[in-house]
C-alpha cells in the first residue's frame, strides 16, 4: 500500500486513472463502463452482476479490471456498485455523455440542467440530463446520463442540481 | 424544522401523534419513536447534568450505553430515554439540577468547584468536628447522586418463564440472524433474543448499498439485507423470536434475560451463540461532553431510523468507512458536512467511499485532529489543528470550523460483557478492536458450547459477520446431532469462503489478529 497517494487526497489524479478505453470503443454504439476503483478491497458486486465477462477479478480483493471490448454497455454493474465508482462513458456526434449514480432529492429528470463537478468537487461546467432512470426502478439509486463537452468525460464525476 | 419529510432512500412512516410533557411543557411526538428522538426533534439538547460539575449533557449514543440521557420518566428516576418509546401523556423531568437541566444554577460549580474542592478533598476538608462532617456530608449528598427516590410505584406484575431449547442466540444483528437461520434450517430448536424492538442490529440504519461479496448480498442496501434476513427467519417455525429482550447474564450455561421490562426468562440451552455486536469508541478532546458531540451510530439512528436531522452543519472526526459513509448519508438527508478530519496521513476507509464525498466538495483534512468543541450549552463550532510526525499539534495551525454538531467516528470495540460473565478466556488483540475471546474456527470459545460471531468476535463488517453467524449456527446444530454430511460440507465451504474474503490487504490486519486468537479444535 506504499504508493497509494490517492488515499491522502480522496481522489485520483490523471496519472492514476485506470487504462482508458480506446477512442473506437468510446465512440461505439453503446457506452462503456469505466471503473475508478484502484484500491484492493474485498468487494465484488460488479463482477457478479456482469453477464458478458467484461470484468476481471481473480480474488474478491482485486481491483476490477474492465475488458472494454467485452463490455456491451448493459449497465448491470453501475446499478449495484456500492462505491459509486462506475461511470458509463460515451461519445456521440462529438458530444460526451457520462452516466452516473445519483441518490439525492429532488430526483433528476430528462432536460434538467446540472452543474458538473470534478473529482475534487470543483465546478467545471454545465450539462443537461438526457436520460434518467426512475429511482424506484433501481432501489432508489437513480442512473443519470448527462450531456457534457466531450473532452470532460474523464473529468466530470458528479452533478449538482441547478438551483435558480 | 428538524424532522425530515422526503428522503431519497427511506420512507418514514410515523405513528400516531401523541403529546409528552418535558418539565411540564407539552411536546408533540409520534408513536414508535424514542423519547430521546422526540425531544431532539423538538430542539431540546440538554438532557441531563453531570454528577460533579453539573456540565450539560445530551444525546450521545442512542443505544443505551452512555447514560447521558437519563431522566425521570413517569416518576421513575434514572431512565435512559433513548431506550424508552413515547406514550401519550408521558411525564419527563430532568434530574440533579435546579430548576432544570437547561438552566441549572449549580452549573456554576463547573468553574469553581475545583478551586475549593479539588478531587479527593472531602477526605481532608470539614472532617472535624463530627457535627461539621455530618452537616457537610449531608449537603454534599444533596448536590450529587442521581435523581430522587421513585415517586411512582411499579404496578406491573412481574412474570417468569423457563425455556428449554437447543440453541440460544444473543443479538439479532446480521451475525445473530444468520446463525438463527442456518441453525434453524437444520431443524434445531432456537431462541433468538435482541434488546431492541426490531431485529437487524446495525443494518437498520445503514441506508447505503453494502460493499462486500456479491454472493453475500453486497450491492444491496443494509436496510434491505436486514429485511431479507428477517424474511428467511420468519419462514422457520422452530425459531422463537424475542425482541425487547435483554440478556443480562450467563450463569453456568443458563441464560438470564428480561423480556419487555417485566418478564424474567430463564433459558436452558444446549448451546449459546453470542452475537452482541460492538460499541462506539470516543475520543478525548476539550469539551467532548458538550451536547452536539455525538457517536456516529447515534446520528445514524436519529437520521435514518427516526427521520430527524442531527443539525444543519456537521464536522466528522475519523475517516474510516463509518465516518465516510455517515458523511454521505448526512448529505442525503440535506445536512451539510463542513469537513472530515483524520489524524492519519491517509483516509482510513475505502478509497471509493472517500471519493464519493470528496467529489461533492467535502474537504478531508488528513494529519489533523479536533482540539476542542466550542460552545456553552451546545456545539457552536470546533477547533481543528494539524499534527506533526509525532502526533503533536503544530502550534499556530489551529482553525475554527463552524458547525452545530460533531460526529466522532473513531472505531468500535466489541460488546463483550456477556463473554466475561460466562467465564470465557479473553485476550487483547488490537487488530480485532480490543478484548476478544479465544475460539476455534467455528467460533466456539474456551467454554464448550458457547460460540461467538460477528463484531463481538472482532470488528470487521457485515459480510464477515453473516458468514461467522452461519458457521457458528451450523456447527452448534451439527454438534447437537442435527443435519447430515451436506450440513458439514456447507459449514466447511463457508469457512473457506471467509478465508478467501479476508485475503486482501484490508483483511491482512484481521488475519494477523485471528492468528493470535483462533486455536485448533
Ligand atoms: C456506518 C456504518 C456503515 C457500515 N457499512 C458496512 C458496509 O457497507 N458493509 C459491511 O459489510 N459492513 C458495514 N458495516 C459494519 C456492519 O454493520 C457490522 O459489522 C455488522 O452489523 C456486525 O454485525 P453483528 O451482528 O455482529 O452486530 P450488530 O449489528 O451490532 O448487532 C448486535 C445486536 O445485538 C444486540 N444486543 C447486544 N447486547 C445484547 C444483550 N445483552 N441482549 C440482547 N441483545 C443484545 C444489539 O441490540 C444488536 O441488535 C457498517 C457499520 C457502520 C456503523
Ligand atoms: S444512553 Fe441514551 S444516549 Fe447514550
Amino acid at each position: 500500500m506504499s504508493d497509494m497517494k490517492y488515499l491522502e487526497r480522496g481522489y485520483i489524479e490523471n496519472d492514476e486513472l485506470p487504462p482508458l478505453p480506446s477512442e473506437e470503443r468510446l465512440t461505439g454504439k453503446r457506452p462503456v463502463a469505466y471503473i475508478e476503483c484502484p484500491q484492493p478491497i474485498p468487494c465484488s458486486p460488479c463482477l457478479e452482476s456482469c453477464k458478458y465477462d467484461a470484468i476481471k477479478m481473480e480474488n474478491i480483493n482485486d481491483p476490477p479490471e474492465v475488458i472494454y471490448e467485452n463490455c456491451i454497455g448493459c449497465m448491470a454493474c453501475i446499478r449495484v456498485c456500492p462505491g459509486l465508482a462506475i461511470f458509463m462513458l460515451h461519445i456521440k456526434d462529438d458530444k460526451g455523455y457520462v452516466t452516473l449514480q445519483y441518490e439525492f432529492i429532488p430526483w433528476l429528470k430528462k432536460g434538467d440542467r446540472v452543474k458538473l463537478l470534478n473529482r475534487k468537487g470543483e465546478e467545471v461546467g454545465e450539462g443537461v440530463v438526457t436520460w434518467a432512470l426512475a429511482p424506484e426502478r433501481n432501489d432508489r439509486t437513480q442512473l443519470v446520463t448527462v450531456e457534457i463537452p466531450k473532452d470532460l468525460i474523464f473529468e466530470v464525476r458528479a452533478v449538482k442540481r441547478w438551483e435558480q | 424544522m428538524s424532522r425530515l419529510g422526503e428522503h431519497p432512500i427511506v420512507d418514514f412512516d410515523r405513528g400516531r401523534e401523541v403529546t409528552i410533557y418535558f418539565n411540564g411543557k407539552p411536546i408533540k411526538a409520534y408513536e414508535g419513536e424514542t423519547v430521546a428522538a422526540a425531544l431532539y426533534a423538538a430542539g431540546i439538547r440538554v438532557f441531563s447534568r453531570s454528577f460533579r460539575f453539573h456540565r450539560p449533557r445530551g444525546f450521545f449514543c442512542a443505544i443505551g450505553k452512555c447514560s447521558a440521557c437519563m431522566m425521570e420518566v413517569d416518576g421513575i428516576p434514572n431512565v435512559r430515554i433513548c431506550k424508552v418509546y413515547v406514550r401519550d401523556g408521558m411525564e419527563l423531568r430532568t434530574q440533579n439540577s435546579l430548576p432544570n437541566a437547561e438552566n441549572d444554577i449549580y452549573s456554576m460549580f463547573d468553574s469553581m468547584i475545583d478551586r475549593f474542592f479539588p478531587h479527593g478533598s472531602h477526605y481532608k476538608k470539614f472532617t472535624k468536628p463530627k457535627f461539621v462532617r455530618e452537616l457537610v456530608t449531608a449537603q454534599m449528598r444533596k448536590f450529587t447522586g442521581m435523581g430522587e427516590f421513585p415517586k411512582a410505584e411499579l404496578n406491573e406484575k412481574g412474570e417468569y418463564e423457563e425455556i428449554e431449547t437447543d440453541i440460544a442466540i444473543v443479538g439479532g444483528g446480521p451475525a445473530g440472524l444468520s446463525a438463527a437461520i442456518y441453525a434453524g434450517r437444520t431443524g434445531a430448536k432456537v431462541i433468538l433474543m435482541d434488546e431492541n424492538p426490531y431485529l437487524g442490529g446495525q443494518l437498520i440504519k445503514q441506508t447505503h448499498r453494502f460493499f462486500g461479496s456479491g454472493r453475500h448480498m453486497a450491492g444491496t442496501r443494509g436496510i434491505r439485507i436486514g429485511e431479507i434476513l428477517q424474511k428467511e427467519l420468519y419462514e422457520l417455525p422452530n425459531i422463537d423470536i424475542r425482541t425487547e429482550t435483554k440478556v443480562f447474564g450467563i450463569y453456568d450455561g443458563v441464560v438470564a434475560a428480561v423480556e419487555k421490562d417485566t418478564k424474567l426468562l430463564k433459558i436452558k440451552p444446549k448451546k449459546i451463540i453470542i452475537a452482541t455486536g460492538a460499541y462506539e469508541r470516543t475520543l478525548i478532546f476539550e469539551n467532548n461532553d458538550l451536547p452536539g458531540v455525538y457517536g456516529a451510530g447515534g446520528v445514524q439512528t436519529l437520521m435514518n431510523v427516526y427521520g430527524i436531522k442531527p443539525g444543519e452543519r456537521g464536522l466528522i472526526v475519523g475517516s474510516g468507512n463509518v465516518g465516510l459513509i455517515l458523511t454521505y448519508q448526512l448529505m442525503q438527508a440535506g445536512v451539510e458536512v463542513a469537513a472530515i478530519v483524520e489524524a492519519m496521513p491517509r483516509v482510513g476507509g475505502y478509497f471509493v467511499h472517500a471519493a464519493k464525498v470528496r467529489r461533492l466538495g467535502v474537504p478531508i483534512y488528513t494529519k489533523h485532529t479536533i482540539k476542542r468543541a466550542i460552545g456553552k450549552k451546545k456545539v457552536e463550532g470546533a477547533e481543528i489543528a494539524r499534527l506533526d510526525e509525532n502526533w503533536c499539534v503544530v502550534e499556530g495551525s489551529e482553525k475554527r470550523i463552524d458547525c452545530d454538531f460533531i460526529c466522532v467516528a473513531v472505531g468500535l470495540s466489541p460488546a463483550h460483557e456477556l463473554l466475561y460473565h460466562a467465564g470465557v478466556e479473553m485476550r487483547f488483540i488490537p487488530e480485532l478492536g480490543g478484548f476478544v475471546p479465544t475460539r476455534n474456527r467455528y467460533g466456539e470459545t474456551t467454554k464448550p458450547g458457547i460460540y461467538v460471531a460477528g463484531d463481538v468476535a472482532g470488528i470487521e463488517e457485515a459480510t464477515a459477520a453473516m458468514m461467522e453467524g452461519r458457521i457458528a449456527g451450523l456447527d452448534a446444530a451439527i454438534k447437537l446431532g442435527y443435519g447430515d454430511e451436506e450440513t458439514v460440507r456447507l459449514r466447511d465451504e463457508i469457512v473457506e469462503d471467509l478465508d478467501e474474503f479476508r485475503k486482501g490487504p484490508f483483511g491482512e490486519r484481521i488475519v494477523a489478529g485471528l492468528k493470535k486468537i483462533v486455536v485448533e479444535g
